[in-house]
């Protein structure tokens, strides 16, 4: 075989491949919706869940999940934001940043569930915010940071080095020329991985089952001081999250439709990560638009 | 820059919020422990506070080992358990006090197509350690048996083991977490057996019965079907305050009489025998 | 003192902000720091006590294969042994690794060089999409679908690592695809330019110049997506079994480190030796999740100096 043809061949085996992978995600995103999106009503969406009682929803774990994400997210953003600037920018290469850096790598491939009971014993018992929405959200910032700080590092390092030496030359002193000109540039990477981050955190139960707990009390949506045990805002309440009530009805759940709930549940995840990621692409070029000249 | 410190601020506020709003609560107590237990503790909570209002019922789940550790610990004011305190290491059960509120049949479950719907306890125990491996050496079907087992420590595991294995040891096999996945393994693994709580029990799997007694309710109460255990609710030393009130509302006719049976347990008022935590049996 | 000379000696408003900066960001580094030593040092003591608390041999543990904490066995010794979680877990690691390897690397190159345009657009975000389904729902899919398929082809049960394997292929497929874009992207364009120039064909191009090039980059890339199967828990643990036996074949139940640790921790009673055993994994998983980041390292040396 001459080389032309080696070359023709790779090339229809590269598009093969990049065929098989997107076959693999439509037949699982059809699989969950075929299953899914006939359970899926608006009395699915909004009603309480019941324990031992058909015909439950998901309207207080589908408020609890979009809650505590945005409650992580405020946590976890500024700190992965500072340790991203810090690593990119301030770091000296020494054997110091190095361990830091393995230490953050560890971090993101620890077992979630080990991030749980340290939630758990710390701050559901040591601090003792019990089981609520502020472990849950610190636990997930604990899942959560390692790859939010490696993306924030990793999307500043790709703004060319002139763009740091004009900041400068403008005299500018470092740290504003980060937030001024290396951040807005950096942006659509940065939040592409948060956005990202938000799905993954999104999708977590293990972390969360002895965190922010497994019953989801019901609540009073008139309600709004934060400081009332039946108000959605309260971050002290327990709260149940979509994933982990997906995962309690299919390891516990007596009600005669558990299996209904679930693949409703499951497709309601899976619209709600599509979104997060559809949101990222426009929000994310629509900010990088109006912050460069580009 | 400012952006930044805004966002610093007001996590700062948050956190505060949170620890201000924690004396601003109104009565409370936590209940954390069995998976099994929870959803009927959870039910009967929300209608306590529904007919009491100030009042907050936090149940967890986590696991029976969870929930003895913590109320030993006393982090939290009940620990659900599915086993006596006395049958767990490194616990205490003299500090602790025993509520029990339910009474809980387990059964073994079969995959439907075995060919076998009644087995005598030896031959039982014969299938989880391992000596008979075909289903047709008890009189089914040509099928090689495939064991499911509970996880090490889960309170069902340690009381079909009990009841049914005595002082053997189950062969390694196959173990789940929860009794919802045992019942769609076994309901889609030919050949399988596990076994599981009365509740489980529905159409996709085929529950066996032992030397001809029936795995029932009525059995249980009177102790001719011997697996089964009490649902604990410990509390550390006498209960007071609120965790009296809802233990005391856990045993009324309220949530005895409707929510239990609703729930798939057996009332512990119908029980005619009594059984103490080293298993000797007494009639009421 | 003159205004002139007064404004040069004070730090300026610039240099105020500067300093406020860096401190913000060494802030922020340090309580991740923190935060990992604290999970460390958690994950250490109470891993450690098995071994010198319940003073079980530390060979026994890595070499026996009996896993049943609460029993003790014809010598009094409690049977500790994670041979068989440590055996699945790298099975299901190494052979979900060596299938997303292909498919990533070639994912990669269609993406940077084939066609930039369709992978922008269509595989860009589909790989993104397979980071956000939530590994619960991963598990349900391997349960309903995986499992019966591999039950009606090679027969057993259908659990097992085969299962294990599927999973975690999918699973880790984006993170090994989108650093070997990376790696595939950091080959400078001349390289490239070079090759055609003397005549070469694209895929010689490629095989003979931008895979070589990018070579350190891709196996970080693999080393990191095998850091992940191997943290992997929930999806895992439905799908292989959860049986503490050497695995035998692919097909039958096995069981891997994450998936003992998950399902038992809630069972065991704290400073038990059942609850330490299972901690003395979580540090062994810590262990190696810190072997797999001195691999990258290493991998990452090597290709520098080249």
């Amino acid at each position: 075989m001459d080389a032309k043809k080696i070359d023709r061949l790779a090339t229809t085996i590269l598009y093969l491949i990049a065929g098989i992978i997107v076959i693999i995600l439509a037949s699982l995103l059809g699989y969950i919706l075929v299953r899914g999106l006939p359970h899926i009503s608006w009395h699915f969406l909004t009603a309480p869940s019941q324990s031992f009682k058909a015909g439950g929803g998901i309207g207080i774990q589908l408020f609890n999940s979009l809650y505590l994400l945005v409650l992580s997210m405020l946590i976890s953003v500024p700190l992965a934001l500072g340790a991203g600037i810090y690593l990119a920018e301030y770091a000296r290469e020494n054997k110091l940043t190095e361990i830091i850096r393995t230490a953050i790598e560890i971090l993101s491939s620890l077992p979630s569930v080990v991030v749980g009971l340290f939630g758990f014993l710390v701050f559901v018992l040591q601090f003792g915010f019990g089981f609520s929405i502020l472990s849950g959200a610190l636990a997930l910032t604990m899942f959560n940071l390692p790859l939010l700080t490696r993306n924030v590092e990793d999307s500043l390092r790709q703004v060319s080095f002139d763009q740091r030496e004009a900041g400068l030359a403008l005299g500018l002193s470092r740290w504003e020329t980060v937030i001024h000109v290396i951040i807005p540039e950096a942006l659509p990477g940065i939040i592409t991985g948060m956005i990202l981050g938000a799905g993954r955190v999104f999708g977590e139960a293990a972390a969360l089952i002895y965190t922010a707990g497994q019953s989801a009390p019901a609540l009073d949506f008139t309600n709004w001081n934060p400081l009332n045990i039946a108000s959605p805002l309260n971050p002290l309440r327990p709260a149940e999250t979509l994933a982990v009530h997906i995962w309690k009805i299919n390891s516990e759940g007596i009600q005669p439709d558990a299996a209904a709930v679930s693949a409703g549940a499951s497709a309601v995840l899976i619209l709600a990560v599509l979104l997060f990621n559809v949101l990222a692409r426009v929000i994310g070029n629509r900010i990088y638009k109006k912050m460069t000249a580009a | 820059m400012k952006k930044l410190l805004g966002f610093l601020a007001l996590c700062g506020l948050l956190v505060l919020t949170a620890c201000g709003s924690g004396a601003g609560r109104g009565e409370s107590i936590t209940a954390v422990g069995s998976s099994a237990l929870q959803p009927l503790v959870e039910a009967a909570a929300e209608q306590y506070q529904s007919e009491n209002t100030g009042v907050f019922i936090n149940v967890q789940g986590g696991g029976s080992g969870t929930g003895l550790s913590q109320i030993q610990e006393g982090a939290v004011q009940i620990g659900n358990s599915d086993l006596f305190a006395e049958q767990q290491a490194h616990i205490d059960a003299s500090k602790l006090q025993d509520h029990r509120v339910a009474v809980v049949g387990i059964t073994p479950i079969a995959n439907r197509n075995v060919g076998v719907k009644d087995l005598t306890v030896v031959q039982l125990r014969r299938l989880f350690t391992g000596e008979i491996t075909n289903w047709k050496q008890v009189g089914g079907n040509d099928l090689p048996v495939v064991v499911i087992n509970r996880t090490q420590g889960s309170g069902t595991r340690a009381t079909f083991e009990r009841w049914v294995l005595g002082d053997r040891q189950a062969k390694p096999a196959q173990e789940q977490d929860s009794s919802g996945m045992v019942r769609s393994i076994v309901a889609s693994t030919p050949g399988a057996v596990s076994y599981v709580a009365f509740s489980y029990v529905d159409k996709t799997v085929r529950s066996l019965s032992l030397a001809g007694v029936q795995p029932t309710d009525a059995n249980v109460t009177t102790n001719a079907w011997p697996i089964w255990s009490y649902e604990h609710m410990y509390t550390k030393g006498k209960a007071t305050g609120l965790t009296k009130r809802f233990l005391t509302y856990m045993l009324s006719d309220e949530v005895q009489g409707e929510l239990v049976k609703a729930m798939g347990y057996i009332p512990i008022s119908k029980m005619t025998v009594t059984r103490d935590a080293d298993g000797n049996v007494q009639a009421n | 003192m003159d205004p002139i000379q007064q404004a040069m000696l004070k730090k300026s408003h610039a240099a105020k902000l500067e300093r406020r900066g860096k401190l913000i960001s060494l802030f922020c580094i340090s309580l991740i720091v923190v935060v990992v030593l604290a999970i460390f040092f958690f994950v250490a003591s109470r891993g450690l006590a098995t071994f010198f608390t319940n003073k079980v041999n530390l060979w026994r543990f890595l070499s026996q294969t009996t896993w049943s904490p609460a029993v003790k066995d014809a010598s009094g010794q409690p049977q500790v042994g994670a041979l068989p979680m440590i055996v699945g877990s790298f099975g299901v690691t190494l052979l979900s690794a060596v299938i997303a390897t292909p498919f990533a690397v070639g994912a990669a190159i269609f993406m940077t060089e084939i066609a930039p345009n369709l992978g922008k657009k269509v595989l860009q975000p589909v790989i993104e999409l397979l980071v956000g389904i939530p590994s619960v729902v991963y598990g349900f899919i391997g349960l309903s679908v995986v499992v019966p398929f591999i039950r009606n082809i090679f027969g057993g049960t259908g659990f097992g690592i085969l299962a294990g394997t599927f999973v975690l292929f999918v699973m880790i497929l984006p993170t090994v695809t989108s650093m070997t874009v990376d790696a595939l992207k950091a080959v400078p364009r001349h390289y490239r330019e070079a090759s055609l120039a003397l005549g070469g064909t694209r895929w010689q191009t490629i095989s003979r110049v931008v895979l070589r090039a990018a070579m350190p980059g891709i196996l970080t890339g693999i080393v990191f997506g095998m850091a992940r199967a191997f943290g992997e828990a929930l999806a895992v643990q439905m799908v292989i079994g959860n049986a503490a036996l050497l695995p035998t074949n692919l097909i039958s139940p096995a069981s891997t480190l994450t998936s003992v640790l998950t399902s038992g921790i809630g069972n065991t009673v704290m400073g038990s030796l059942e609850n330490n055993a299972l901690w003395s994994l979580a540090l062994l998983l810590l262990l190696m999740s810190l072997a797999f980041n001195l691999l990258i390292r290493w991998i990452a040396k090597k290709g520098e100096i080249k």
